[in-house]
């Protein structure tokens, strides 16, 4: 016998999205495969990868990363422009760290300016991520998605708890997309997905966030669950988890004690930065072999290691 | 291929004796082709039958075994190609790889790392499994480097990766007691190599240019009676090498085709030419789909722990989620005077928190109740782990007698349950705790009025 190319065919696809607006605009989804599996069929717009800024100093970032990116950290609008320049991500995710009410609890206003001013200073997309305050969020969104009306931007994310006012200010009225996050559960996922769209807005219109975890803190949850996703969205062609994938995985890789603990607290374990580009290249790494679309990345190196893989692959 | 009911059916003396417990041979087959039953049960087959029926039930991708005792390495026997629905069974594998054209320097910080990195997560030892020796073109200076690691006193798997059937006969010499891997059987030299690992049955790696010599080299090699085989999937590029790895596992559990049912084994250090951070990317890759031993070029902390963790996870069965008995657990010799500390029975929550007490060396008792198995904001969120379930612990636990210390430390993730436990526990001090246990040394340390 001689060997024969195994090949699986889907009913279903992926949707196409596009974030961003003019020439800088980013496609999303339009896969009816696994991620890299070509030799299956269309491997669709392929991964995308996003770098992480805030609204604040980054008081709590590794060392290494503040001193490599000087003093543009002080002010968002150079960070954006600096990030735009000279790691020309796919896009930018800029984070209200300092909306947070347990924390700065900088207003609305202060902070729709600023998406505004760092809107207006860079071409790429944005991502504009939230507190994880649903209360908070509800009200920063809609502020934020009117300033920015015709940007087109993904608000990351929507929750069960306030997701009728994301979605409708955010697609509705001002036009952009929204990221429907759930936690780790397909039927969750699904849920949340139906009652967005019971608010008449187009699955062409959602990203899904359906959780994310680092690699040694449960990610074996996450990646099934995202498996059976794609099983759904292509083999049973279900229409309601047929939406892109986007993981914020700097949002909690950089937390654990592998990334967190310091030289001095581990000296065995050797440099801090390197520890933490690690744990965020190999949670980037794994969460796109199962389908993520697109990826939230802190440090410039992870995002230019998981380009090259991704590249490397194609 | 699969046998059917009817196919196994036709093998049977269809006599109906029922001696197997089956009303009909036809009941009976029917039951073996779904699994249920052993085919042994039926003591009339002829030794013709059981042969053919022995070929088609065995299990689609074989289990390769390799190293001795505590090195002892199991790779294969998967069932599936997506964890949720079974579970993966046996752990990927990680090789370090050293060569004879390496320095003496280049070697001993290789060895030196795979020593030190050598931990314990979960109950699980974490560490480079495998040496993974490559013959460059030195005779000597390959013997010369096999001695070397044997003298470390590192305990790992050998795997012997050379293609010269004269060099790996003295190196076998040096090595055979280990049950190394002998890696680089290809089209030219198979038969040499067959018949040099034969007797021992040692596992036997193939490599070919492309998936299809793949194929027909591990025919030509199932030819001569050699079942104990790796599968080389590098080749040029990462993009080949990840089909090669889909391929590979697909044809084997889908296709159900035997001929690519076995482990396969991936040069991550070729494929990520030096850059350290792609080499964790290219392994998380392989982790995740179907790389069985991934070959490294070094293993340091900055790898290991990431792709420990990442594989620890991977393969936990997802039927099983890992718990630890709800109880009150003594750390570092507590006694009468000493604070309670809470958390979860979930097995990774468990081993972090407690991790991180002993690191303070404060004398404490960690109260476990029954969370469900659940992460502190999953069970807090699926009302596993409310004021109420805690204030009941502390109460029904018998805690009270063992400690007059009355300092309750709940984790800082689920401080809003602090007023609850309050006005459940009046007698206590409920304190919040950082949210993260890295920070719980010195909150300890730091902390007034305890032992
Ligand atoms: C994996 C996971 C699951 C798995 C369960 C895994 C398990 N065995 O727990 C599954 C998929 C089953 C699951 C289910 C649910 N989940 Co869940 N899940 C996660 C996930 C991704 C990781 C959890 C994890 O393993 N963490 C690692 C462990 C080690 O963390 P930990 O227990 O908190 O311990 C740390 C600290 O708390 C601290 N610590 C622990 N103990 C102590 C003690 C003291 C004294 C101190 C000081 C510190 C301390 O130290 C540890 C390390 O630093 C998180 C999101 C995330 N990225 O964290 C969501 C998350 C916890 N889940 C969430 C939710 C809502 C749920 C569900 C309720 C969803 C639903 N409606 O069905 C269900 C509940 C279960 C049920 N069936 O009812 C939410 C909770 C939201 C909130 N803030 O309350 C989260 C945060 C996701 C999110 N962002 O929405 N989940
Ligand atoms: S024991 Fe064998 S021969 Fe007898 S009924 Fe069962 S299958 Fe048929």
């Amino acid at each position: 016998m001689a060997f024969k190319t195994s090949v699986q065919k889907y009913s279903g696809s992926i949707y196409n999205l596009e974030l961003g607006t003019g020439e800088n605009t980013l496609a999303l989804g339009g896969q009816n495969v696994f991620p890299f599996y070509s030799f299956d069929g269309d491997t669709g717009s392929g991964t995308k990868i996003g770098l992480e800024i805030l609204d604040v100093y980054p008081e709590n970032w590794v060392k290494g990363l503040k001193e490599l990116y000087g003093s543009v950290v002080g002010n968002t609008v150079e960070w954006a422009k600096y990030v735009e320049e000279k790691f020309a991500p796919d896009f930018i995710c800029l984070r209200f760290e300092g909306a947070d009410p347990n924390g700065l609890n900088k207003s609305f206003e202060e902070c729709a300016t600023l998406a505004k001013e760092v809107a207006n200073a860079v071409k790429l997309p944005l991502v504009i991520a939230g507190t994880q305050n649903y209360e908070k969020d509800l009200k920063l969104f809609e502020k934020v998605a009117q300033e920015l009306e015709g940007k087109n931007v993904l608000l990351l994310s929507a929750v069960e708890d306030n997701y009728k006012n994301v979605a409708a200010a955010g697609v509705t009225a001002y036009k952009h997309k929204v990221a429907a996050e759930s936690s780790v559960d397909i039927n969750l996922a699904k849920q949340l997905n139906i009652l967005i769209n019971q608010l008449e807005v187009k699955n062409e219109n959602i990203v899904m966030n359906v959780g994310t975890a680092p690699v040694g803190y449960g990610f074996e949850y996450v990646a099934s669950t995202i498996d059976r996703i794609r099983l759904a969205a292509l083999g049973q062609n279900d229409k309601t988890l047929q939406m892109p994938i986007i993981t914020p995985v700097a949002f909690d890789t950089w937390d654990v004690k592998e990334s967190a603990s310091t030289e001095e607290d581990s000296p065995e374990w050797g440099c801090q930065e390197e520890r933490g580009i690690a744990m965020e290249v190999s949670t980037a790494a794994s969460v796109i072999a199962v389908g993520s679309d697109a990826v939230v990345l802190r440090h410039p190196r992870s995002a230019e290691t998981i380009r090259a893989l991704v590249n490397n692959l194609k | 291929m699969a046998m059917s009911g009817l196919d196994i059916y036709k093998l049977t003396p269809k006599t109906n004796c029922k001696e197997c417990g089956f009303p009909t041979c036809m009941a009976f087959a029917m039951k073996v082709a779904a699994g249920g039953v052993e085919i042994s049960k039926c003591s009339h087959m002829s030794d013709d039958a059981m042969a053919k029926l022995s070929e088609s039930t065995a299990p689609l991708m074989k289990i390769v075994t390799f190293g001795k005792g505590e090195a002892e390495c199991k790779l294969g026997g998967e069932t599936v190609l997506f964890r949720h629905e079974k579970t993966f069974v046996n752990r990927n594998r990680f090789a370090v790889l050293l060569s004879d054209a390496m320095s003496q320097e280049q070697i001993d910080a290789k060895i030196a790392n795979m020593k030190n990195v050598d931990y314990v997560r979960i109950g699980e030892e974490m560490k480079a499994e495998i040496a993974a020796l490559q013959y460059v073109g030195n005779k000597d200076a390959y013997l010369a480097l096999i001695n070397k690691v044997k003298a470390s006193g590192l305990k790992v798997a050998y795997m012997l990766v050379c293609a010269d059937v004269s060099v790996l006969k003295d190196a076998l010499e040096l090595v055979k007691d280990e049950l190394p891997i002998v890696f680089g059987a290809n089209s030219n030299n198979y038969q040499e190599m067959v018949a040099l690992v034969k007797e021992l049955k040692l596992p036997l790696g193939l490599k070919a240019p492309s998936l299809s010599e793949l194929y027909d080299l591990v025919e030509n090699v199932q030819k001569l009676d050699y079942k104990e085989l790796l599968l080389d999937i590098s080749n040029a590029s990462a993009r080949e090498a990840f089909t090669n790895a889909v391929q590979i596992r697909r044809t084997a559990l889908k296709e159900q085709d035997r001929t690519f049912g076995y482990p396969s084994v991936v040069f991550v250090n070729e494929l990520a030419k030096g850059d350290k951070f792609m080499e964790v990317a290219l392994a998380s890759l392989f982790t995740m789909k179907y790389g069985s031993l991934i070959v490294m070029d070094d293993m340091d902390y900055t790898r290991a722990l990431p792709l420990f963790g990442l594989r620890q996870n991977i393969y936990t069965d997802p039927q099983k989620p890992m718990r630890v008995e709800p109880e009150f657990y003594p750390i570092n010799n507590p006694g009468d005077n000493s604070p309670v500390l809470i958390t979860v029975d979930f097995a990774l929550t468990y081993f972090v928190v407690s991790g991180e007490v002993e690191r303070s060396k404060v004398p404490a008792w960690m109260g476990i109740p029954d969370a469900g198995g659940y992460s502190v904001l999953t069970a807090w969120a699926a009302g596993k782990f409310s004021g109420s379930v805690i204030a009941k612990f502390i109460k029904e636990s018998g805690i009270e007698s063992k400690t007059k210390c009355r300092k309750l430390i709940i984790p800082g993730k689920v401080a809003v349950l602090k007023g609850d436990i309050q006005d459940s526990l009046p007698d206590w001090e409920v304190i919040i705790g950082p949210d993260e246990a890295m920070h719980l040394p010195k909150f300890l340390r730091t902390m007034e009025g305890i032992n």
